[in-house]
């Protein structure tokens, strides 16, 4: 028994030297990336990163987990359990921030001072890959998510026009009811009645009162007369959502627009895949905007790849060709297209991107209109603790604003 | 004397050592994790598990949540109410079909049915079902009911009692097919006499039948308790929590912390909540039954 077991292992090793030594010789980069762009448009664009990095003579091996929390949960368990994907996406923002704190990523001082990050990103963005100095991931794109999309043919039929600013919005909310359709078509889950909450809060509050709200808690801001008046209006746009909102998807409420049966929708650029997918053009059948106060707040999210340290200098090698794929102008702007996100080189020529990608770029041509997102400001955990706060407030009528702000300025003192 | 007790040794050894992996799965999988999800609920791990000792603090931030005391408050009363509409269902089916009704295979499929779908699919098609713009009260609008309101779904003080519906919907088929099975072992004798004595059908069933099927009882009892603490993909399915946090449980509670919301802490200090409920539950019973059993009343 343990003779022939000597002797299987002998003949194993024999047979495996050769394949071993031969790749050795020749190395082929194989990328592992794992993300969570499965829907046509998403797939679409992340096989304009694949192409760069086949072409560049890579193995670009894909893959996708549908969903974002199913994604990062696998990622993470992989390199947890010691098997680290070559990358890996997350959400620009605190996503991970652990994985920083326990060194489980490559540092990218090195393509970051290369590749002049901090002259051709918006500060924000650069920011929210950085701690302590150090950049930890390569931005990918920006989404803007506090857009006011609106069905030109709702709008027609009920007489109004589309809404350039706050006190626009509402006669054009009572115009849509008065005609028998639904005036804001919405969707009642918790992070989208954030998401609703934050382009009030970015919209009218402005963008300083928005970075100070999620970023450094200020319970004085919570408890100014100016965010009364946010959590008034907040309030407010519940009477014009529908009694269905609260079981609806976002891109079902986004087919409403489509369909000419709802006027606006709050939601971030992701909602044009959409609108593209049937058809439609914006400027044509849909506008596309973004309320602002003084001057417009556009909340910039996005997504980044990080890259898992590995034991094998080789696979670091493969990271580091691969993160010096991602900026590449032209791979910027096809990306871009494909997903309807804007780069995130503010460098480039952006005529060949749609009407509201456009309009993005002149707006993050200016500092003051760039407004980092929720998820750049606050950890998951304070978010989600808010997010119950904000969905009670929104579902419960109630509820006063009072109670509510009170309650904000509880949970924001919690250690979080 | 000697040679049957060599036998039983000889006879033994091999069932042990055979047991081994089961027990050390056993011990290291459920009784290692449990112990390490306790662990982890006193430290202040956020996305990764740290060690960083807190004491009670995720604790005590638990019962300050609005968020977890809904949860508990939702699942005892939708354990309630589950439970005794699925049993009492349940029976009265089982007792219905008892009556020699033709097509008595027919029905048993059409009432087991439920059953056999996945609480997602459940979950999904009652959403679509009570969702005011789309099921139930579009439908009576249609034909002509204007006045009539199903919205239970979208209200926050009833949503709960939408979730009850469906899972009675979805676990009353195997209720029946438990208590029918129990309403078959009770012997024809028994009716007979009961018969001769001039004792009503209803009587029958409350005073004799029903305590003598204890036992399917006691099963259909168990397994729906087990379906009320792990309620989670009906919830997600059917309301995801909404509106606002009114239909949570404490099962998405634990889950959407671990993951989405990266408070592993907090989830586990959940976790470990809901386990020391249902052990100060289950100890008592369990007791209970062993002194019964040394008492000699029970087998």
């Amino acid at each position: 028994m343990i003779r022939s077991l000597a002797a299987g292992l002998c003949l194993g090793t024999l047979l495996l030297a050769p394949v071993a030594s031969h790749a050795q010789t020749k190395p082929q980069p194989k990328a592992e990336v794992i993300h969570w762009w499965t829907s046509a448009g998403e797939s679409a664009a992340v096989k304009v990163f694949a192409d760069q990095f086949t072409k560049a003579g890579g193995i670009w091996v894909d893959m996708a987990i549908a969903g974002g929390v199913n994604a990062r949960t696998a990622a993470i368990n992989a390199i947890v359990g010691g098997n680290p994907p070559t990358a890996m996406q997350f959400n620009t923002g605190k996503q991970f921030d652990d994985l920083v704190e326990n060194d489980f990523l490559v540092n990218m001082d090195s393509l970051a001072k290369s590749e002049k990050w901090a002259s051709i990103m918006p500060a924000a963005i650069l920011a929210a890959v950085t701690r302590d100095g150090h950049a930890y991931a390569v931005p990918i794109n920006i989404h803007g998510q506090n857009w006011l999309f609106t069905s030109n043919a709702a709008l027609a039929k009920a007489g109004a026009t589309a809404p350039t600013n706050w006190d626009d919005l509402f006669p054009a909310l009572d115009k849509l009811k008065a005609a028998g359709l639904i005036p804001l078509a919405f969707s009642g889950q918790k992070n989208w009645e954030r998401g609703l909450f934050n382009s009030v809060l970015a919209g009218m509050g402005g963008g300083e009162m928005f970075t100070v709200f999620w970023g450094k808690r200020d319970i004085a801001t919570i408890k100014s007369p100016q965010f009364r008046t946010v959590v008034d209006t907040y309030r407010r746009l519940h009477n014009y959502v529908d009694a269905g909102a609260a079981a609806r998807n976002w891109n079902d409420a986004t087919g409403l627009l489509i369909q000419g049966k709802a006027g606006m929708q709050f939601m971030g650029d992701w909602a044009k895949g959409e609108f593209s997918a049937a058809g439609q053009t914006p400027d044509k059948e849909y506008g596309c905007t973004v309320l602002g106060a003084k001057s417009v707040s556009y909340l910039m999210g996005g997504d980044v790849f990080a890259f898992p340290k590995q034991k094998d200098p080789t696979k670091t090698a493969t990271q580091m060709m691969l993160a010096g794929l991602l900026l590449d102008p032209a791979t910027q702007i096809a990306f871009a297209q494909k997903k309807g996100s804007i780069p995130v080189r503010l460098d480039l020529d952006t005529s060949s991107l749609d009407a509201c990608a456009r309009k993005a770029s002149g707006w993050l041509a200016d500092p003051k209109t760039q407004v980092p997102a929720n998820e750049l400001l606050s950890p998951p955990a304070l978010t989600g603790a808010v997010e119950d706060l904000i969905s009670q407030f929104w579902n419960d009528p109630s509820m006063t604003a009072d109670t509510f702000i009170a309650r904000l300025a509880s949970t924001m003192a919690q250690p979080f | 004397m000697k040679n049957p007790m060599r036998r039983k040794i000889g006879s033994r050894v091999p069932a042990q050592i055979a047991l081994v992996p089961a027990v050390m799965v056993a011990l290291v999988v459920y009784c290692g994790s449990t112990l390490w999800t306790v662990w982890i609920s006193m430290t202040s791990s956020r996305m990764l598990p740290n060690s960083n000792f807190v004491g009670l603090r995720q604790y005590s931030s638990l019962m300050g949540n609005e968020r977890w005391s809904t949860s508990v408050s939702n699942v005892l009363l939708f354990g309630g109410l589950f439970v005794a509409a699925s049993l009492t269902i349940g029976f009265l089916l089982a007792v219905l079909i008892d009556q020699r009704v033709r097509a008595e295979n027919l029905l048993r499929s059409v009432f087991m049915y439920p059953f056999s779908m996945s609480f997602i699919v459940t979950g999904l098609a009652w959403r679509w079902l009570l969702d005011p713009t789309l099921g139930i009260e579009k439908l009576l609008h249609d034909i002509g009911f204007a006045s009539a309101h199903f919205d239970w779904i979208v209200r926050p003080d009833r949503v709960i009692y939408t979730l009850v519906l469906a899972a009675v919907w979805h676990a009353s088929g195997l209720v029946m097919a438990i208590m029918l099975a129990g309403l078959r072992g009770v012997d024809t004798e028994i009716w007979k006499a009961a018969r001769v004595d001039g004792l009503p059908v209803w009587r029958t069933y409350v005073s004799i039948v029903i305590p003598m099927m204890a036992g399917s009882f006691a099963t259909a009892g168990v397994l729906l308790s087990t379906s009320v603490v792990r309620l989670y993909d009906l919830a997600v399915a059917m309301t995801n929590g909404g509106p606002g946090i009114s239909s949570e449980v404490p099962a998405k509670f634990v889950m959407d912390h671990l993951f989405e919301r990266g408070n592993v802490g907090l989830a586990t200090a959940a976790a470990t909540t809901m386990l020391m409920t249902v052990i100060a539950v289950i100890a008592p019973w369990l007791y209970w039954q062993s002194r019964q059993r040394a008492a000699g009343k029970l087998t």
